[in-house]
Parts: C-alpha cells; sequence; structure tokens
C-alpha cells in the first residue's frame, strides 16, 4: 500500500532592492497622462505586451509574459502602505519588519520560519542567497543558512584530515555553546556558529544532488535562483527562501538600465520555473517579487524619483493569474504628492500568503488584520 | 595584568581602532613611546613619510589598474594595508567616510573617479567637516551616484539635497522630532543646481578613463532666495552647508557615527532620531568638541581616544569586514608588495559581507552585530583561521619564534596566554579559555629544547592560533 504525501508549501522571495517603476513595469499603454507624465520615459503603445485593453507589461518581461498566459502570474496593482516613507533604508525596513510606525528588529519571514518550526528543528527551514542576512528574515533564536555560494559553504575547511579536523569542529562546537553572562551579541554569534555548522554539513551534499537540463541565462539573479533550485530539489524541508535583485534606483538613465534589470529577472524567474516543472517540483512553490516602493508618475528627464503605490508579483503553479487588486489611478487630481495612492496593504498580501499558501495565522506575521486577495 | 601588560593593551586597543591592528614589535614601540603621544602620532599622518607607490609598480604593474569594480576593491584594499604600518588612521578616516558617504560602483561604475573619492577622505577627512562636506558636494563620484549632474535650475533633482540631510550631515531626526522638512529638502536641492561634473571621456582612449572633475555651470544654477533651516537668502551650495554644519543635530549625527565607527556599537543609524546614544555623556564631550574646535574632526578624535569611555570600551565592536581581511594581513605580515594573490585576498571583504566601493544602497553598510550572519561568520573564520597559522606569512613565522624561544618549556595556559599576547593583547572569555586549555592540554609536555619537540611545539601554537582566530572572541575589536 502507498500513501500518498502531501508536499510541504515552498515561499520563494525576490526582493528588487532600489524602488522598482511600477508604471513601467505594468504599462497604463492607453492612458493619455502616463505619456504626458512620461514624455522622456514612456514605454511606446506598440513594444508593451498587452494584458488587456488598458495595460500591457514592459517588453523585457516577455518571458514572464509567457508564464502570465498560462495562469502562472498574479499581478498585485497598487501595493503600498499609508504614509508612505521615500527613504530606501527606511521603506525596505518597513516592508521587512511590517512596522510602519516604529523602527522593528523582527523580519515577517523571520516569524513565518518560526512559526513553520516551532522547535527549530531544521537549521535550513530558511535560507537566504546572497550577501548578508536580510532584516525580513532576522529574528533573534531562528536559524537561517545566508549562502553566497553553495559550492564553497562549510567551517574550518582549511582543516583538512582526520582527526584533526574532527577534533577542531568539536571544539568549535564546544567554544560557541551558549555562556551565560556574555551578552545579546556574543549569544547571537554562538547560535550562528551552531547553525552554521549545522547547515553546513547538509548543504554541502546539494550540489552533487542536482542535476538538471535547464540552462539558466547568466545573470546575478539567474545565479542566486539556480542556488535556490539546487537546495529546493535537494529535499532539505526548506520552505523559506529569499534572494535579492539590486540596481532598481533608476534616478537617471533608466531608458537602457531599466529593461536590462526586467529582462535578467523574468529570464530567471522563467528558467528557475522550468527548472521545478523538469522535476516535477513546481505544484507547491510559490514565487512572491515586491520591492520597496514605485516611483514617482512624472520623469525627471532621464529617471525617476522615489514613489510609493507599486506593483507585486506572485508566480507559479499554486497562483490564479491575472491582475488583482486596482491599478491606481494616474490623474492629477488623485496623485499624493505626485506618486501613486496605494490600494492594498502589503501586510494584507503577506497575509493572504501566510494564511492561504503556508497555513499559519497571519496576524503575529503581520502585525493585525488587513484585507487579504484571493490569488492564491 | 602589570602595569607595562596594561599598558601595551590599552596601546594595542588603540591602533585596533585609529588603525588596522598592530604586530607585536609595534605594540612594543608604541608602548614606549606613550599612550597620548601615539595618540598624536596617529592623527598627523601628513608627518610621516607615505608609501612610495611608484616603488610597487616595480613589483607588478598592474596593481593600481582597476579596471573594474573588483580591480577598484583590491586597489583600496592595497592601500589600507600598505599604509597601516606608517599612517593607518588615515587609511581608517578614509573606511569611516566611505561608511558614512557610501558612494557605490554599481552605478558610478568609473573606477578612478570614485576612488579618487577615497583619496578626497584621506587629504580631508581629518580636518574642517565644514570643508569636507564641500569637497563632498563637488565629489564627481557623489555628483553622479546621487543624480546631481541632472539637478537642474528649474527642474530639481531632490536626491543629493535629501541624502546630504538625512544621511550625510543632520539625520532625519533627533530625541524623538524630525530635524527638517520635505520643503527643506527641495531648497537644498535648489542651491546645489550647477553643481556638476565634466564627464567627458573620449580624450582619454586609448589610455582608461580619465577621472571625472567638478564643474560648475553658473547658467544652470538656481541664484534665487531659498528658505533653509529657517533662515532665508540667495544660498548657494557652501552657504547651505555653513548652515548645515552649524545646527545641533549635525553635531549629534557626526558624533554617533564617530562613536559607532571608534568606541562601541550603537544601535543602527534608522533608530537614532528616536533612540538615544548609548552613552549620552560622551555624545555630549564628542558634541562639544564639535562646536569648540569648529568642527575639526582630529580635534573631536583626540578627545575620544584620550577618554575614559574609550579606554573602557574595548571589545566592544563587531570588526567590520575591512577590519578582519586588512587586520589580519597586516599582523600577519603579508604582502609587503603587491602580487597576483592579493587579488583573490582583498574580495575576502565582499565574501564577508562589505563590497568596499560597491555598498548596497547609499545608507551604506548596518554595523555591529548585522554584519554576522552565518555566511559571512562563515567566511570571517574560515579566512582568519587559515591565516594565522600559516607560517609562510612572515608575521606568523615571527609570532612562532618569538613565543617558542622565551622559554624551553610552556603549560596550555602559557602558550595559549603567549598566542593572545602575541595577537594584540585579546581575551577570551573563562569558559572558552577552558576549552582551549582542553585541547592543548590533550597533546601532552609542550617542550621546545630539542628540534622534535620544538616542531611539536610549533604545531600546537598553529593549532591554538587557529582556534583562537575561530572563536567568537576574535570577531570583536
Amino acid at each position: 500500500m502507498t500513501t500518498e504525501t502531501k508536499k510541504d508549501p515552498i515561499l520563494v522571495v525576490i526582493q528588487l532592492t532600489g524602488g522598482n517603476d511600477y508604471v513601467n513595469t505594468v504599462v497604463p499603454y492607453t492612458s493619455s497622462t502616463y505619456y504626458d507624465n512620461r514624455s522622456n520615459l514612456g514605454v511606446a503603445p506598440e513594444d508593451v505586451l498587452p494584458i488587456d485593453a488598458e495595460f500591457g507589461l514592459n517588453p523585457a518581461l516577455a518571458p514572464l509574459k509567457r508564464l502570465y498566459d498560462d495562469g502562472k502570474v498574479a499581478i498585485i496593482n497598487g501595493i503600498g502602505y499609508p504614509n508612505p516613507n521615500r527613504s530606501h533604508f527606511r521603506s525596505m525596513d518597513i516592508w521587512h519588519t511590517c512596522e510602519p510606525d516604529k523602527i522593528g528588529d523582527e523580519g515577517w519571514l523571520g516569524r513565518v520560519i518560526r512559526d513553520l518550526d516551532p522547535k527549530h528543528e531544521n537549521v535550513l527551514k530558511g535560507v537566504n542567497f546572497g550577501r548578508g542576512l536580510p532584516r525580513s528574515m532576522s529574528l533573534t533564536g531562528v536559524p537561517v543558512a545566508s549562502v553566497a555560494m553553495l559550492e564553497a559553504y562549510g567551517i574550518l575547511t582549511g582543516i583538512q584530515g582526520e582527526p584533526d579536523r574532527g577534533e577542531a569542529l568539536d571544539l568549535f562546537a564546544k567554544m560557541y555553546r551558549p555562556m551565560i553572562g556574555s551578552g545579546p551579541v556574543m549569544e547571537y554569534i554562538g547560535q550562528t556558529g551552531l547553525d552554521a555548522l549545522k547547515g553546513a554539513d547538509i548543504l554541502k551534499t546539494a550540489p552533487t544532488l542536482y542535476n538538471s537540463n535547464v540552462e539558466y541565462a547568466d545573470s546575478p539573479i539567474g545565479r542566486n535562483l539556480q542556488g535556490i533550485a539546487k537546495v529546493l530539489l535537494s529535499g532539505f524541508e526548506t520552505q523559506v527562501f529569499y534572494t535579492m535583485h539590486g540596481g532598481y534606483d533608476t534616478h537617471a538613465n533608466q531608458g537602457p538600465f531599466h529593461p536590462k534589470l526586467l529582462g535578467d529577472l523574468s529570464q530567471a524567474i522563467s528558467d528557475f520555473y522550468d527548472d521545478l516543472r523538469e522535476h516535477e517540483a513546481s505544484d507547491n512553490v510559490l514565487m512572491f517579487v515586491f520591492t520597496e516602493f514605485g516611483r514617482r508618475v512624472k520623469d525627471n528627464g532621464s529617471g525617476t524619483d522615489h514613489g510609493a503605490g507599486g506593483v507585486a508579483f506572485a508566480v507559479g503553479d499554486p497562483v490564479k493569474g491575472g491582475m488583482h487588486s486596482e491599478y491606481p489611478s494616474l490623474l492629477p487630481a488623485d496623485l499624493v504628492e505626485g506618486d501613486l495612492e496605494f490600494n492594498i496593504d502589503f501586510r494584507g498580501v503577506y497575509g493572504t500568503i501566510v494564511e492561504k499558501w503556508l497555513g499559519l495565522d497571519p496576524v503575529p506575521v503581520v502585525g493585525g488584520h488587513f484585507e487579504q486577495l484571493e490569488f492564491v | 595584568m602589570t602595569t607595562i601588560a596594561t599598558d601595551k593593551a590599552l596601546v594595542a586597543h588603540l591602533l585596533r581602532r585609529a588603525g588596522f591592528g598592530a604586530t607585536f614589535q609595534e605594540i612594543d614601540k608604541f608602548a614606549e613611546m606613550g599612550y597620548e603621544e601615539t595618540v598624536d602620532y596617529l592623527l598627523h599622518p601628513e608627518r610621516v613619510p607615505d608609501i612610495d607607490e611608484d616603488l610597487l609598480e616595480r613589483y607588478y604593474i598592474d596593481w593600481k589598474e582597476s579596471r573594474n569594480i573588483e580591480g577598484a576593491l583590491v586597489e583600496t584594499v592595497y592601500r589600507f594595508n600598505a599604509r597601516a604600518g606608517v599612517r593607518p588612521m588615515q587609511e581608517k578616516i578614509a573606511l569611516f567616510w566611505h561608511h558614512v558617504f557610501a558612494t557605490g560602483l554599481a552605478k558610478v561604475l568609473h573606477e578612478k573617479t570614485l576612488l579618487n573619492q577615497i583619496d578626497m577622505f584621506r587629504d580631508y577627512g581629518l580636518g574642517s567637516y565644514r570643508d569636507l562636506l564641500v569637497h563632498l558636494a563637488k565629489d564627481p563620484a557623489m555628483i553622479f551616484w546621487l543624480d546631481n549632474n541632472v539637478n537642474h535650475k528649474g527642474a530639481i533633482n531632490e536626491n543629493w539635497g535629501r541624502e546630504l540631510l538625512e544621511l550625510f550631515s543632520m539625520g532625519i531626526g533627533m530625541d524623538g522630532k524630525d530635524n527638517y522638512t520635505e520643503n527643506d529638502v527641495q531648497e537644498v536641492a535648489r542651491a546645489f543646481t550647477g553643481w556638476t561634473m565634466d564627464d567627458d571621456n573620449t580624450a582619454s582612449i586609448p589610455f582608461g578613463k580619465t577621472p571625472w572633475l567638478f564643474k560648475f555651470d553658473a547658467d544652470d544654477h538656481d541664484y534665487g532666495e531659498k528658505t533653509v533651516l529657517g533662515e532665508t537668502g540667495n544660498f548657494t551650495g557652501e552657504d547651505v552647508i555653513d548652515i548645515i554644519a552649524k545646527q545641533p543635530s549635525t553635531a549629534r549625527f557626526i558624533c554617533r557615527h564617530l562613536y559607532n565607527f571608534f568606541v562601541a556599537d550603537e544601535v543602527q543609524v534608522p533608530s537614532w532620531r528616536d533612540t538615544a546614544p548609548l552613552d549620552p555623556e560622551a555624545i555630549r564631550i564628542m558634541e562639544d568638541a564639535y562646536f569648540e574646535s569648529n568642527y575639526d574632526i582630529r580635534s573631536i578624535l583626540k578627545v575620544v581616544f584620550n577618554s575614559e569611555f574609550f579606554k573602557n570600551a574595548r571589545f566592544q565592536k563587531v570588526k567590520s569586514p575591512a577590519e578582519v581581511v586588512c587586520g589580519t594581513m597586516h599582523i600577519v605580515g603579508s604582502y609587503k608588495f603587491p602580487d597576483q594573490r592579493f587579488f583573490e585576498e582583498a574580495l575576502e571583504c565582499r565574501y564577508m559581507n562589505q563590497d568596499l566601493l560597491n555598498p548596497p544602497s547609499v545608507e551604506g553598510w548596518h554595523t555591529g552585530k548585522e554584519w554576522i550572519d552565518s555566511g559571512s561568520l562563515v567566511e570571517r573564520i574560515n579566512y582568519v583561521a587559515d591565516e594565522l597559522s600559516d607560517t609562510t606569512k612572515p608575521g606568523v613565522r615571527a609570532m612562532v619564534d618569538n613565543l617558542l624561544s622565551r622559554q624551553s618549556e610552556f603549560t596550555p595556559e602559557g602558550l595559549i596566554e603567549g598566542c593572545l599576547e602575541l595577537l594584540g593583547y585579546f581575551e577570551l572569555k573563562d569558559k572558552t579559555r577552558s576549552d582551549l586549555i582542553e585541547l592543548v592540554y590533550r597533546a601532552g609536555e609542550i617542550r621546545t629544547d630539542n628540534p622534535e619537540d620544538r616542531m611539536f611545539a610549533e604545531q600546537l601554537m598553529l593549532r591554538t592560533l587557529k582556534m583562537i582566530g575561530a572563536t567568537r572572541e576574535y570577531q570583536f575589536a
């Protein structure tokens, strides 16, 4: 007799750092107001990839459009939060912590990982690919592996041969045990060291377990998503992955730069999806793509300044594709200090993912009750 | 500790903060010179002959080609390392201002121009903060980084104006209140219209890119009346910097940055509006020095380094990756002259989460505990452990020979103490120390009076150095 085991839901979060320009990503190509405001940077109507009679995707998003046409992409319009902050640092902190009114140091995904694995049984429940740990995953006592390069991961790799290596790692584990009265930073480093030690032993097997026919286009985001695929497909029961794609702060010279970024991003997402699909692992993976804010509606000549309301995407088999939430009005009277007004609080979107996809109580994760959407 | 050991430990502490650490020979030299004299010596790098960069090209002609982001990082780390034994404070203050005025090649894409900015920090970083801000406002890498080249009369781009106030001088708020308004941001931006750059690169082909230069375009400057922080006038950019420099919030913000970098880890910068300083009395003393010295950074640091709050702050800071890498290079004596291996080693800074000359954003790096995550901790441990136990490095060789020639027999405790002292009077918590003693104790007798035993003692000492480098305590400076 065989029993079918239900696969755990997996979330892959992609952060677009710098503030992605919403109106040039999902283009309102019949709006004269759009073209009036974007006299230098508007995407011409004949170039957009139409998704309906009013809106179309930037032509650099062709790989994403393919997934959209298959019903795998939910476009979450007008996402933001009240009293938008136009500082990158602060706004990203707000998205990471769900704390718009005070400085928080707990990440929403840190809380998700805690609730997915309350007994801390799996040091690889959350894995970040890239430099440094994003605050969104940071929560004291919650281990998260942060991997720059999968192939080179391990502790005291300079010591080879037994018994030396075994002895050194034993001593390392002893020295990093909790130490009463040593202070929070020492305790934090101790726990980080022990978790890294455990995680490294498991992760080092991932590259050898991975085999795929999908060739990823070479880009920073492509390399990171391929790293995620390697770990995801190795069966370590990781449920939260995170990575970043930087460079979206297009104050100047947006013309060539922004399409390049969108092209790399959408190709990487498409390659990643195909890789999962090849391994019959796409049905339980949800990708979520967000940025700290959209950009000012009116361009500044060669670029765009920091704005407010933006766009997020949910991608994957579990997604109910299409346009979700309203695209905010571009009419001058409806703008707030020149920026789009948000109409869906990001905490409601997080809440949707937390409750409908991960099956957790969203209230402690996002800090309250917020309107949810129907994209999962 | 004996008085002499205390003096040496204090000098070692000073050198870790005002430089990239010190070899045991340097510690002896500075301890003899005296603490306050050492402070003066460090704060006047211009009195010490500089390295001869032309000579270095004879060893590795390409070392300062800087064709790309990695090349620029390598060149920067090279200078930090090369001057760590002659003008450490000059390099450390350049690193400090790079933390605060974080400018990145991800956008600037012009290595020599950004390297000139770092040199500008070397030249002016210890002088008047007001003058430094003027140099910064005229720095072409900064102008491009924050789009002041497209900040035009009648069509402002507020990026530079905003970050000048938020990140480079006043901070967003203090004591729970905002420091400036959105209107101030726009008026400041107006004052800097026409501050642009000469970015004609065509003439330099085929010799690589010529560094950009500052250019004032009078036709594009808005000479109209502006109101900035409550003052009204036909202000130029320099006038605005005069107004900014005299704000109490600027004194607070810059002193907190200096404290966070040179004394002890503070909470992260975005919390400063609402969170009081860790040591309000220390900040008050520094603020007084700021105004009394007419914003002179050297004078503030002199007060800091000679203060009790500084002397009591040993190991109260998590080392930045640049401190880990350059500090290790200095102590093991790598790279008296450049060679190709240097390239890969300098990139360790990036692997530990500090991609010099390419910060994650204009806000720079989060510091303190936030340097550490499981990825960066693994990089730190592996790099330091390997370097400290490599006897092909002259500094390691010297430490081994120095310690093992002192006595013919060592206790495990004595061997560990000797290693800690040679590394700059590091301290281990009792529990870590006893874990380490256990390992050394198991190895048996430690003798140096015949070649075979000496060889064994050396191996044991190298293992000890390696494990000290892997401790939690070693992550602090």
